[in-house]
């Protein structure tokens, strides 16, 4: 499964062990706001999400990718360009 | 028109300040405020009136006092002045800059050098310039913050891999297009915790995927290697290694960085090179300095091995006191002790500095994340009673924080 929604709900699969403080993840989530995630635990979270779809997410790409919404237009986006 | 108010812009640097605040209120001494009254020697410093062991300076070959250092230093600053006010590509190369360079040439059997002002701008310079726009960068994810801001400089694709991991890199690499420029930027050894990089395998899989290497080996010159050029010499990679960058700052015994090449093309970065070009050069007395001391470090062979003895006793000692230590065995010369969390790792270096030892205190995200470091490194002049007296104080200082040492294997 590919599709947005599909992105989106394994993303939040893959934060959940990243989110000890138990923050709601929405749409609108940042990870360095509401979740507290330091740039080390971010890099290693986008590591995951490259691997789970065998995409590659530039790390120069992450000052635009704010809120989980963000990231997974952003690898549905890549899974899609990949085909 | 009333001035608008001013939005403080150090605001966002309010939590930093409430955590460093609440770290002193503990009644601990600051790890990032140490001012060293009097340097006795590489080894030894007067902190606060109190006679400290130096055990955290990255002094590795002890070059600092060295005596003919010290002479070139002062014939350098009499002869050429105080500094040169000047680019290294207007009016601030003089001979002993051009001398510096012949050092480095010599001391790496290769054909072109180009020295920076520090290591840090010598790995900001190479990496932001050498991948632009459309290329990329692959960085081994524990990289030092002047390769990360080099790739933040570059207008290149930043891709990260895990930790000394090959079989990441393969996978990563892979993933990038095959007609890409690729640099991919290694290091001898890692500098948090002291393990050295597999270079064959790393590198032999950038070349697969038609990828230039460069290897910094701030931490492996001097004492890895036939020559002591660090260890992609001692790993045998060195026909396949593009640059290597490295450092004044800790073998050499001053201030300083340098990237040296093979590649025929190498001169023109002395102008792209926004790093090099856009600062002013060393002073005289750093460069004449750090030319002597390259020069004398090419044959320092007993002081390698007094080095790496020195190391084997600390590493040593402090495993079989109990302690966790980042590597299993000595890899380099930096023993990092690894610590519970940042209270104990605080209180655990305050009380060390009290008792007389300086070492590096070391927390995320100079370390990877979750990793509270107390990190030694070692200097050839390290006698082994000064290593004996670390240990013991190490012992004691453990049992004053009630830090849980472990039954050693």
């Amino acid at each position: 499964m590919t599709d947005r929604a599909g992105v989106f709900a394994r993303i939040l699969e893959l934060i959940e062990p990243l989110n000890p403080k138990k923050v709601p993840l929405t749409e609108n989530t940042s990870f360095a706001g509401d979740m507290e995630m330091d740039s080390l635990t971010v890099m290693d979270l986008v590591a995951s999400m490259e691997d789970e779809w065998d995409i590659m997410i530039p790390l120069n790409m992450l000052p635009d990718l704010e809120t989980i919404g963000q990231v997974a237009d952003a690898v549905a986006g890549l899974v899609a360009k990949k085909g | 028109m009333p001035n608008l108010p001013v939005t403080d812009l150090l605001a966002k640097y309010d939590p930093l300040i409430a955590e460093h605040a609440g770290l002193l209120s503990t009644g601990i001494r600051d790890p990032f405020g140490i001012v060293m009254d009097k340097v006795l020697s590489p080894t030894e410093a007067i902190i606060k009136g109190q006679h400290t062991i130096l055990l955290g300076t990255y002094n590795y070959m002890g070059m600092t006092f060295d005596p003919d250092v010290i002479a070139s230093g002062q014939a350098a600053i009499r002869d050429f002045g105080a500094g040169t006010t000047g680019s290294r590509v207007l009016n601030g190369t003089y001979q002993t800059h051009k001398e510096c360079e012949d050092a480095l040439k010599d001391f790496y059997g290769m054909s072109h050098a180009m020295v920076f002002s520090t290591g840090y701008q010598a790995n900001l310079g190479m990496v932001s310039t050498l991948a632009g726009k459309g290329d990329f960068i692959i960085l081994d994810a524990d990289s030092h913050a002047s390769i990360y801001d080099g790739c933040k400089m570059s207008n290149a694709d930043i891709v990260r891999f895990r930790h000394n991991d090959a079989a990441d890199l393969e996978k990563r690499l892979k993933r990038l297009p095959a007609e890409a420029g690729k640099l991919v930027v290694l290091e001898g050894v890692y500098s948090m915790l002291g393990d050295v990089a597999p270079l064959p395998e790393l590198v032999a899989i950038a070349k697969a995927h038609g990828c230039m290497v460069l290897v910094d080996e701030a931490h492996g010159m001097g004492f890895f290697g036939e020559h002591g050029r660090g260890v992609y010499e001692e790993q045998g990679v060195a026909d396949d290694v593009d640059f290597v960058v490295g450092t004044f700052s800790k073998s050499v015994g001053t201030v300083g960085g340098f990237c040296v090449s093979n590649h025929p093309k190498f001169e023109i970065l002395r102008l792209v090179c926004r790093p090099y070009t856009f600062t002013a050069s060393l002073p005289p007395a750093v460069v004449a300095s750090a030319a002597t001391s390259i020069r004398k470090l090419m044959t320092a062979h007993a002081k390698r091995d007094r080095l790496w003895e020195a190391t084997r006793r600390l590493h040593g000692g402090l495993k079989s006191r109990g302690f966790k230590l980042a590597t299993d065995t000595p890899e380099s010369a930096i023993v990092s002790v690894l610590m519970p969390d940042q209270e104990t790792t605080a209180l655990m270096w305050s009380t060390l500095i009290n008792l007389g030892v300086y070492v590096n205190m070391s927390r995320p995200p100079a370390t990877p994340a979750g990793v509270f470091l107390l990190r030694c490194s070692i200097c050839a002049l390290h006698s082994n009673e000064q290593i004996d007296i670390v240990l013991g104080k190490f012992e004691q200082a453990a049992q004053m924080v009630n830090l849980a040492l472990h039954e050693p294997a």
